[in-house]
């Protein structure tokens, strides 16, 4: 068990994860639209008056991606669960950790991602200005594979029980609340002109801190779990 | 002494001599929370002065902060239990973990509920989104999470063990969330409850939260010893031993 | 006494407080002791069956 054998499974790791989310390319557009629907429900519900919309345009975002990502977080181990294959890579001489980190990646590139891409669209649609528009895509940037990363130790706990789906957002959500203080805010504050470096660094922090320790946890449950 | 003090740890973690202990400690620490609750209403209601600027009303912190303390410190030893269950696959450390969960919702909610009540005559609004109060809310919301996650699992051990690996990461989380809810809160100038006291009056009002706080402690531990001996009975039914407890005397173990 | 219960216009509040934190106290010591009755009879139930099985 070398380096080499370690990043090439990585590596294998990945590429068979995102082989297998494009043959089912409709699961990822289903949260891509649920993003862009609740987003622009708000305007809908609140008020269509530009000013109102600016000043909750981060917080909006931010929770209709906590909402999306939440979504997308059944897949993750479901299908490996049922087919047998997580029994096998419980077995594999690799950390499970590791392994875990590869889907994890893998399962951000196609859930997460998109939603940074997609975020401008959003923010011109509820009147944020270029800066403000920057900024967002920055923190969703930092702040997405936080909340797959932490997803996935719920969605680890959640494999095969019964009504797992709105189980998973139970035990996840409030645990993506410091994410969601720290993105929106970092918005706010670069709208209204203030200094915001301290929340992205924060924001970096928190995910240097889920890359190191959610993997554990994810492996933990997934022994418990599978057991 | 250590070694003995080992052997005893060692004796009373098997849930066959648990059960027995326990149910001689429970009217022990029933009597301590009697008392301490006799003496600590008592205290609150007519030893502790009116305050000069909230009037009567402030009397409420005599349950709200013990009721708020003891929702963390359950937390806490639920976490702690969680990790030693898990560590040393500890089965009785994982039933207590369980049979904490109840007791420190309970006390989340009350904190919450008493936070209201007092905050409508001392702000004029039943709910402000104040550092503590939403950081209470959260906490309850990771109860609700571990609870809701230890009944939808069928198997008993994997419940236990998948829901003691949430309260750990609950408790890595929980000074993180407190630290941005805080940061949040003084960024949007919020309303800030701090229960501000004449000097003079302090030290017999902390007497009294301290007073109140050790009797929810004792109740809490009488309560969660008898919900300790349901969870014992309900997953050791299998064994020899339960089975021949219930067998010799059957209309006493009921009355306990 | 009424002055008592009144508490200078606050008795509202404050006897909802303390007492809804009684009840609920009391509620919960009287649950877990029906569950725990309620095991009980299970087990008890199960070990008759056993029993007429060894019987008969």
């Amino acid at each position: 068990m070398n380096q080499s054998s370690l990043s090439g499974m990585w590596r294998a790791m990945v590429s068979r994860d995102l082989t297998l989310a494009m043959r089912r390319r409709a699961d990822v557009l289903t949260t891509l639209f649920f993003f862009i629907i609740v987003v622009s429900l708000f305007p809908l519900g609140v008020s269509p008056e530009m000013e109102l919309l600016r000043s909750i345009a981060p917080g909006v975002i931010w929770v209709a991606a906590l909402l999306a990502s939440m979504l997308s977080l059944g897949r993750l181990f479901s299908d490996d669960f049922q087919d047998g294959t997580l029994e096998q890579m419980l077995l594999l001489p690799q950390p499970l950790s590791v392994l875990v980190l590869a889907k994890v990646f893998a399962h951000w590139l196609v859930s997460g991602l998109p939603l940074v891409l997609l975020s401008p669209l959003l923010g011109m649609q509820l009147g944020l200005d270029s800066d403000g528009i920057v900024l967002m895509m920055v923190t969703l940037l930092l702040g997405t594979p936080v909340l797959s990363l932490i997803g996935a130790v719920g969605a680890a706990l959640t494999l095969g029980v019964r009504g797992g789906g709105v189980l998973v957002s139970l035990l996840v959500l409030p645990l993506y609340i410091p994410v969601l203080i720290f993105g929106t805010g970092a918005v706010d504050a670069a709208t209204s002109g203030m200094d915001y470096e301290g929340h992205l660094s924060l924001l970096g922090a928190f995910l240097v801190l889920s890359v190191v320790l959610t993997p554990l946890g994810t492996a933990a449950a997934l022994r418990i779990s599978v057991e | 002494m250590v070694s003995e003090n080992a052997i005893a740890w060692y004796h009373f973690s098997s849930p066959k001599n648990f059960y027995p202990l326990a149910g001689r400690l429970i009217p022990w620490f029933w009597g301590l929370a009697v008392i301490l609750l006799v003496v600590g209403l008592y205290m609150s209601f007519f030893v502790a002065p009116t305050d000069y600027k909230q009037g009567e009303s402030y009397r409420i912190i005599f349950v709200h902060v013990p009721a708020a303390w003891m929702s963390m410190f359950i937390y806490l030893v639920m976490a702690a239990y969680a990790i030693i269950g898990l560590t040393w696959k500890l089965r009785m450390a994982e039933m207590m973990a369980s049979a904490l969960a109840p007791t420190g919702a309970m006390f989340t909610f009350l904190a919450l509920w008493t936070g209201a009540f007092w905050g409508k005559p001392t702000w004029g609004a039943y709910w402000v989104w104040d550092a503590r109060l939403t950081s209470e809310l959260i906490l309850l919301f990771l109860y609700i999470g571990y609870m809701s996650l230890q009944s939808a699992i069928d198997d008993p051990r994997r419940a236990a063990r998948a829901s003691a690996l949430l309260a750990i990461v609950g408790v890595i989380n929980l000074p993180v969330i407190y630290w941005s809810v805080k940061w949040w809160n003084t960024l949007h100038q919020g309303a800030s409850v701090s229960p501000t006291m004449a000097p003079k009056m302090a030290s017999i009002m902390i007497t009294t939260m301290l007073v109140m706080t050790f009797a929810f402690w004792m109740y809490t531990i009488a309560v969660v010893l008898m919900r300790a001996r349901r969870v014992i009975l309900e997953r050791e039914r299998q064994t020899s031993w339960v089975m021949e407890m219930v067998n010799a005397d059957p209309q006493a173990e009921m009355k306990k | 006494m009424s002055d008592f219960f009144a508490m200078g216009g606050h008795g509202f509040f404050i006897w909802m407080s303390f007492g809804v934190t009684a009840l609920f106290m009391v509620i919960e010591v009287i649950a877990v002791k029906r569950s725990r009755q309620t095991v009980l009879k299970q087990l008890l139930r199960l070990a008759r069956a056993d029993l007429r099985k060894a019987q008969s």
